[in-house]
């Protein structure tokens, strides 16, 4: 069996196209990996971990097998120094757009980033869907989208120089905050009240940079944008005592996320319900052979979203797509155990007993 | 069996079955009314946001903390929001009427 070369972050070829950094989408580099199959793994958020990562990262998990508690975070940074030895690329922070299969099979998957990646199979580890900004139901806020107002951070000289209104209470709205607030030519925090949902020392940053005239942070709802062709000048802000109007030429607002399913409900798989891929239990491939759907998004009779089954199912997935990928090459079941082969792709050094490859010249056995 | 009103995002009005001791967002979830209850009720997604019809407002037990600031961050809040996954349902909640929140 040959393994290729690894994939660096410009390569466009791969075995497989993971879409989704969540555990399962993690995983499944490892048990490619194995086979000797590299993988490039896109997610719409700007880090990986998925859910674990976004929603609950310090929140304790009690059912992942032999770790009787791990949080979110601790379980996503495990994942990445298991999957260490592969090198998996990573898209990050953009949504795959495009879906499309190739006269000779293989298929094409483009990112909003313009990446345009030619894999063997792809893998659907999209949880629930992609992670989308709340927005505020605010007339002609849309003018004002990506050219003053942001929901994320994707360039910080964006915001240098610039008077930067902050809306949010949560870790995200914190950081940057406390970040931008080195550049920017003025910063105020609105929130809604005095709580915060960040961690307390992000918080507590902010009001000693507030207390040293730093910032300013202002209690209040957004009422309103001032401005004219996207060009933002003023943001109106509800008060206690009235309508705050604060000159500002950029806005970034964190006010949560949803979930949608988004693109991927234009690429021609059977759903169910809608929204969950349906997929066969002996691969967990999708209607289209060469799709895979894995972890939440996919659906078969007896499907429970839970972590554990994306982890068994990634490991079958990865056996069907090797047959794809190497169609010429016979798949040997091995164990990371006793194999040298697996553990030489693990980067590790095999155990001093390990028994000698039958395949090794006899003059090699030690006597 | 103490009943659940749900208007769903349609308009439409619904009743839903019950069960002691379980997250209101179970009950709505786990009867398609469209509430994805993505974090299973970890008070991380707001994705089961409701709001509480106003004869009921009064009568819930009160959002602690770690709900009140994940409500703080939605950008459509109303004085009648409740995440629905801290609400834990009791027959005392018979007739309970709630409206889910845009998505």
């Amino acid at each position: 069996m040959s393994s290729r070369p690894l994939p660096s972050l410009h390569d466009e070829t791969v075995d497989v196209a993971i879409i989704g950094a969540g555990p399962t989408g993690l995983f499944a580099v490892f048990e490619l990996g194995l086979l000797g199959l590299n993988a490039v793994v896109i997610d719409t958020l700007d880090k990986p971990g998925g859910q674990c990562a976004e929603l609950y990262p310090e929140k304790p998990i009690y059912d992942i097998p032999s770790w009787p508690v791990i949080t979110g975070q601790e379980l996503t940074d495990k994942l990445l120094e298991q999957i260490k030895p592969f090198k998996p690329a990573f898209r990050l922070g953009c949504q795959v757009t495009h879906l499309g299969q190739r006269p000779d099979g293989r298929f094409t998957v483009q990112t909003s980033q313009g990446d345009v990646i030619d894999a063997a199979a792809v893998f659907i580890a999209a949880g629930a869907g992609s992670f989308t900004p709340r927005k505020p139901k605010l007339e002609g806020l849309a003018a004002f989208e990506n050219t003053s107002l942001f929901y994320a951070v994707r360039n910080r000289a964006e915001f240098a120089g610039r008077d930067v209104v902050i809306f949010g209470g949560g870790d995200s709205a914190l950081d940057w905050t406390n970040t931008l607030v080195e550049s920017a030519r003025s910063l105020t925090l609105v929130h809604r009240s005095e709580r915060f949902r960040a961690t307390p020392a992000s918080v507590e940053r902010m009001r000693a940079l507030e207390a040293a005239g730093r910032l300013r942070f202002v209690q209040g709802d957004l009422a309103g944008l001032d401005g004219v062709g996207g060009v933002l000048e003023a943001v109106r802000v509800k008060t206690s005592g009235g309508i705050e109007t604060l000159a500002a030429d950029r806005l970034l607002a964190f006010f949560g996320l949803n979930i949608e399913l988004g693109p991927i409900a234009d690429w021609g798989l059977d759903l169910a319900d809608g929204k969950q891929i349906k997929v066969d239990t002996e691969r967990f491939q999708t209607s289209t052979p060469g799709i895979f759907a894995v972890g939440d998004i996919n659906w078969y009779p007896g499907k429970l979203k839970l972590i554990l089954s994306g982890f068994h199912e990634v490991a079958l997935a990865s056996h069907g797509a090797f047959k794809i990928a190497r169609p010429d090459e016979k798949l040997r079941f091995q164990y990371t155990t006793s194999s040298t082969e697996l553990q030489k792709r693990l980067q590790v050094d095999a155990p001093v007993d390990a028994p000698v490859d039958a395949l090794a010249p006899a003059n090699t056995i030690a006597a | 069996m103490a009943e659940l009103i749900v208007i769903d995002r349609t308009g439409a009005r619904r009743s839903l079955d019950t069960a002691e001791g379980w997250r209101v967002m179970e009950l709505l979830r786990d009867q398609g009314v469209g509430v994805e209850g993505l974090c299973g009720g970890a008070c991380d997604c707001a994705t089961c946001h409701v709001l509480v019809a106003a004869d009921w407002a009064g009568k819930l037990p009160p959002a602690r903390a770690d709900e009140l600031t994940k409500l703080d961050e939605l950008p459509d809040l109303a004085p009648n929001s409740r995440l629905s996954c801290q609400i834990i349902w009791s027959d005392a909640l018979d007739g309970l009427e709630l409206t889910l929140a845009e998505a």
